[in-house]
């Protein structure tokens, strides 16, 4: 068994390889040297499969490149993939998320961007169209941007029903379309926006990750700025799964690549507080969609922990059992092979890990 | 004809070229745009898609910084030498 695993960073992407169910791990890269790497997917649709990576150069803009053969060769599109059509009168800063579609749209690939849009392509993630729908969206103007920027972060395409996506974006939150983009409603309800004057608004509240149930698809779970939620009706309605947890604010939310209520997520203590609690780093577990939670330490670092660990940066893969990683703006990147029992470390003194994506190939 | 220099990071999209030989003259704007006819993947990372000069990308024309000229509108003589520079920028 081969699990890849794409590390994207501040400055490049770097690939990790385990030929030996995960035990020890080949790493490769910079690819795009000096391009921020906020966005990587691997597609496991095609028989070889694709990666696709959002690179952003602070000098020559952002792109999207693609790769057959793992890595070894990276393609880009004669004209830009992902640019806003010229009455938008915006321009692309960066890509933040590449989501593959459904297994019966083979083609399908979904970008977030920077600013706040959501992109199709129906050509494997060569080149994307705008989707207009939600870039008409009443809300639009008054979307807001948090320091990150402005940004749809999370696509969460529907594994069955093609009509029905949901996307989350800073600040913002939720939007969900059941008719296949042409129209978008927001989907806060019981979700807080602590910072605003009316906490409890149709929309504007900071979701920093949302991730869907694998044998559930309207079962979601949510990392919010500040607030852990599960939804169990597609996004309807959201209530607090975040009792038993350290603290309820942080960025990553991963669900199991097939067991239902199975997540995992890497806490922070507070946004005026952004290491882990008890500068203590600990991966939380819930097996019963977020009615209890454990940490996770087995093999983690023992001293005083400091970073943090960004929304993309955590990730599980499709193995059994499945595998578990994150990785910190220090660089370090952390693999588990037993479902986040006990972990060792990928790679350290790399940028700042900004995603993460492992995937069997 | 005028010349573009290349930097060594884009070349790839120059076919490997430091300096690329290009018809148009007149303006920035109409060199650019050859250049996005003739290699695109050159042009938009010099250029947004609302055809604005990248913020970290300058070009001198002659020497000149055409931000202190007239921007896309800055004349490019024939025979021409016009060379495009990433900024100090980046941490």
């Amino acid at each position: 068994m081969t699990v890849l695993l794409a590390i994207g960073t501040g400055k490049g992407l770097y690939l990790a390889r385990s030929e030996d169910d995960r035990r020890s791990w080949r790493v490769s890269g910079p690819h795009y040297p000096m391009n921020a790497v906020y966005a990587v997917a691997i597609d496991q649709r095609p028989a070889t499969p694709r990666l696709l990576a959002g690179v952003t150069s602070s000098h020559y803009g952002p792109s999207v490149a693609t790769s057959d053969d793992l890595g070894e060769s990276w393609q880009e599109p004669e004209q830009a993939p992902v640019a806003f059509p010229a009455d938008t009168e915006v321009t692309l800063e960066r890509v933040w998320q590449i989501a593959p579609g459904p297994a019966a749209q083979p083609q399908r690939v979904y970008a977030g961007t920077q600013p706040s849009a959501l992109f199709v392509s129906d050509d494997g993630g060569v080149s994307y169209q705008l989707v207009r729908g939600l870039w008409d969206h009443p809300h639009r103007p008054d979307w807001g941007a948090g320091f990150g920027g402005q940004a749809i972060h999370t696509v969460l395409p529907h594994p069955t029903d093609l009509a029905t996506t949901l996307v989350a974006m800073s600040a913002g939150g939720v939007y969900r379309t059941g008719d296949g983009g042409a129209s978008w409603n927001a989907s806060n309800t019981g979700i807080k926006a602590y910072f605003l004057p009316d906490p409890w608004p149709e929309f504007g509240q900071c979701v920093h990750k949302v991730a869907r149930d694998p044998e559930d698809p309207a079962r979601l779970y949510a990392q919010n700025h500040h607030g852990v939620y599960r939804s169990d009706d597609g996004g309807g309605s959201w209530t607090s799964i975040a009792d038993g947890l350290p603290s309820d604010f942080g960025f990553a939310m991963v669900a199991h690549p097939r067991r239902t209520g199975v997540i995992w997520n890497f806490p922070l203590t507070a946004d005026g507080e952004r290491f882990p609690p008890d500068q203590r780093c600990r991966v939380f577990r819930s097996a019963d969609a977020g009615a209890t939670w454990e940490a996770l330490t087995d093999g983690l670092p023992a001293e005083p922990f400091y970073p943090s660990v960004l929304r993309d940066a955590m990730c599980a893969d499709d193995a059994e059992p499945a595998g578990v990683y994150f990785g910190t703006r220090s660089g370090e990147v952390f693999a588990s092979r037993d479902e986040g029992e006990s972990w060792a470390p990928v790679a350290a003194h790399l940028p700042d890990v900004l995603c993460v994506r492992a995937a069997q190939v | 004809m005028a010349t573009l220099l290349i930097p060594g990071v884009l070349r790839p999209e120059a076919g490997g070229s430091g300096r690329l030989d290009v018809s148009a003259s007149g303006t920035l704007r109409a060199v650019l745009d050859e250049v996005g006819a003739r290699w695109p993947r050159l042009e938009r990372r010099v250029r947004n898609e609302a055809g604005e000069l990248r913020r970290y990308v300058n070009v001198y024309v002659d020497g000149e910084d055409v931000r202190r000229l007239a921007g896309l509108d800055t004349p490019v003589p024939a025979q021409a030498e016009v060379q495009i520079l990433p900024s100090i920028a980046g941490g």
